[in-house]
């Protein structure tokens, strides 16, 4: 049971504006960077966040070894029932997921 | 040829002084600065101030007033305090005031205004919530993004220091570049890289940078020790906080560096070229806005007794029973939003969560929501007995739980909401906003 986090380098969450959020793997090599394009499907992230798969941009940016995912937020920045203003937190949803 | 010095990523950060006199010497044609973002959440915008204090704003622009008269250049911000309303430029309208008879200096200081009263014809961007003309007229400040164009209107009035609301992040630093000519692709993409400051580069936290614009493309320099810009700092800068890592909509156009090349020229220096501006057959700023959704009052109890920890989620969705029915009881039939939250347990991802952990504490944060702050204290208070003192079950002694504070609810004021995710045609791109020359 490999993990995204065991293979990468980091895999940061971030506010894209108010209403969307952003998911950058960094990958640090191409040998992890092709693992996780290969083993990290646009579909199980979308479920992971609830998400519809077709609202997920997805880039995987060979140039940098970074995979790339943006979304709608879970909940829009400072809504009522949003549990984080700077969206850093969703990131270990996407660290702890399981390669296929 | 145009020269930008860059401080830091936002005015309140801090910059590092050594770094920003090799600015000063590298004779930059504009020191501009960010001011804002709304990373931080509605409620600056809602209210019209700023995130930082007072003090710590005056001390950073006392220093870079002084920078830009040791350079003989202008100094431009951009989203003045935070959100860029009125208000916030007063705010730092005032502030410079302040800071010029206090040190003897003399400058022209222009204000460029972006807060709208209305709002025309609106078309909603992806991700947009849905909005009602009631809604957008209950926003306590709405303001519109200024690009490259309103601010070399502000540049051209020959001020010294320009005040501007509201603006892109990036239109500050590719204003002078797109006016004097430079590659229109090289000036957005140079202001995309530069706007964070030090952040395209090995220590971030420097703040300092220099973007040299010219015909073919741009060069970023890190100024202060120990910092270095890489083709993959400066590239993967792109990422960050992006939804399109190779597209950014701005007034008036796109940028897509989908083309561009990233050298390094040495260890610290990156050149970049290839990346192309693509005009819009229309001139539209994106609106930004905020209206009070509810008030809040917010109460905390943690628990460590490990038989509570460990049943922490039943005891909290009992009480949510118990209590809904003592506010029906007590208050009538009033609208509220009342919400559990455990603190070391789904408080960060909530219903997202899928780890189950038993820790040796947990904190439970109830957060309510009401039409009125009477309202939401008066919720809370009839939450205050459960949190204290609730029994997991009815044959056990009545247990207490640690209360952080007295009282135990404390008043959280307007809750506010960003409500636009829209954008608004212009006719012309200063119809939107106010420029003004103070005397």
């Amino acid at each position: 049971m490999t993990r995204v986090a065991d293979v990468v380098v980091k895999v940061r969450s971030k506010n894209a504006g108010p209403f969307w959020l952003t998911i950058d793997v960094f990958c640090g090599d191409a040998t992890a960077f092709e693992r996780i394009v290969q083993g990290l499907s646009t579909d199980r992230v979308a479920a992971a966040f609830g998400a519809a798969p077709d609202v997920v941009k997805r880039f995987d940016i060979a140039d940098l070894h970074v995979v790339k995912f943006s979304m709608p937020r879970p909940k829009i920045q400072g809504d009522i029932l949003d549990r984080d203003m700077h969206g850093a937190g969703w990131a270990p949803l996407v660290a702890e997921m399981t390669l296929n | 040829m145009t020269r930008i010095l860059i401080p830091s990523g936002a005015l309140g950060l801090g910059y590092d002084q050594t770094a920003l006199d090799r600015g000063i010497a590298a004779k930059p044609d504009l020191i501009a600065i960010d001011g804002g973002s709304t990373d931080s959440g509605p409620s600056y915008l809602g209210r019209g101030v700023s995130k930082y204090t007072r003090a710590s704003t005056k001390t950073e622009w006392a220093g870079l007033i002084r920078a830009a008269q040791s350079a003989g250049c202008p100094l431009v911000i951009g989203t003045a305090g935070t959100c860029g309303t009125d208000s916030t430029v007063d705010w730092l309208v005032d502030i410079t005031r302040e800071i010029l008879a206090e040190e003897g200096m003399t400058a022209t200081i222009a204000t460029l205004k972006s807060e709208q009263t209305t709002v025309g014809d609106i078309t909603p961007l992806p991700g947009a919530p849905d909005v009602t003309a009631d809604e957008i007229a209950a926003c306590t400040h709405i303001v519109a993004l200024a690009g490259a164009e309103q601010i070399q209107a502000a540049l051209n009035t020959g001020a010294d220091i320009i005040i501007a609301g509201r603006t892109t992040d990036t239109a500050i630093i590719a204003a002078l570049p797109l006016q004097n000519g430079d590659d229109a692709g090289a000036a957005w993409h140079g202001a995309k890289i530069g706007e964070c400051g030090a952040l395209c580069a090995t220590n971030p936290q420097s703040g300092v940078i220099l973007v040299d614009f010219d015909a073919e493309g741009f060069t970023v320099t890190p100024l202060a020790d120990g910092a270095h810009a890489t083709p993959h700092t400066v590239s993967a800068h792109m990422l960050y906080e992006n939804s399109d890592p190779f597209i950014l909509h701005e007034p008036g156009g796109h940028l897509d560096v989908t083309a561009a090349s990233y050298t390094a020229l040495d260890e610290t220096r990156v050149r970049v070229e290839g990346a192309k501006w693509v005009p819009a057959s229309s001139y539209a700023v994106k609106l930004e806005g905020a209206r009070v959704m509810g008030y809040q009052t917010i109460i905390m109890a943690t628990i460590r007794d490990a038989h509570y920890v460990a049943n922490v989620q039943k005891w909290c969705d009992d009480i949510a029973v118990k209590h809904s029915l003592k506010v029906a009881d007590r208050l009538g039939d009033v609208a509220h939003t009342t919400e559990l939250r455990i603190i070391g347990g789904s408080a960060t991802l909530g219903d997202l969560e899928n780890r189950q952990t038993t820790p040796h504490e947990v904190g439970v944060m109830g957060i309510v929501t009401a039409e009125d702050q009477d309202t939401a204290r008066a919720i809370a208070m009839l939450l205050n007995p459960y949190l204290l003192h609730h029994p997991l079950t009815k044959t056990e002694e009545v247990p207490t739980f640690a209360f952080p504070f007295s009282p135990a609810e404390t008043d959280r004021g307007p809750a506010y909401g960003f409500v636009l995710h829209h954008v608004m045609e212009l006719d012309d791109p200063m119809q939107a906003f106010r420029l003004e020359v103070l005397s």
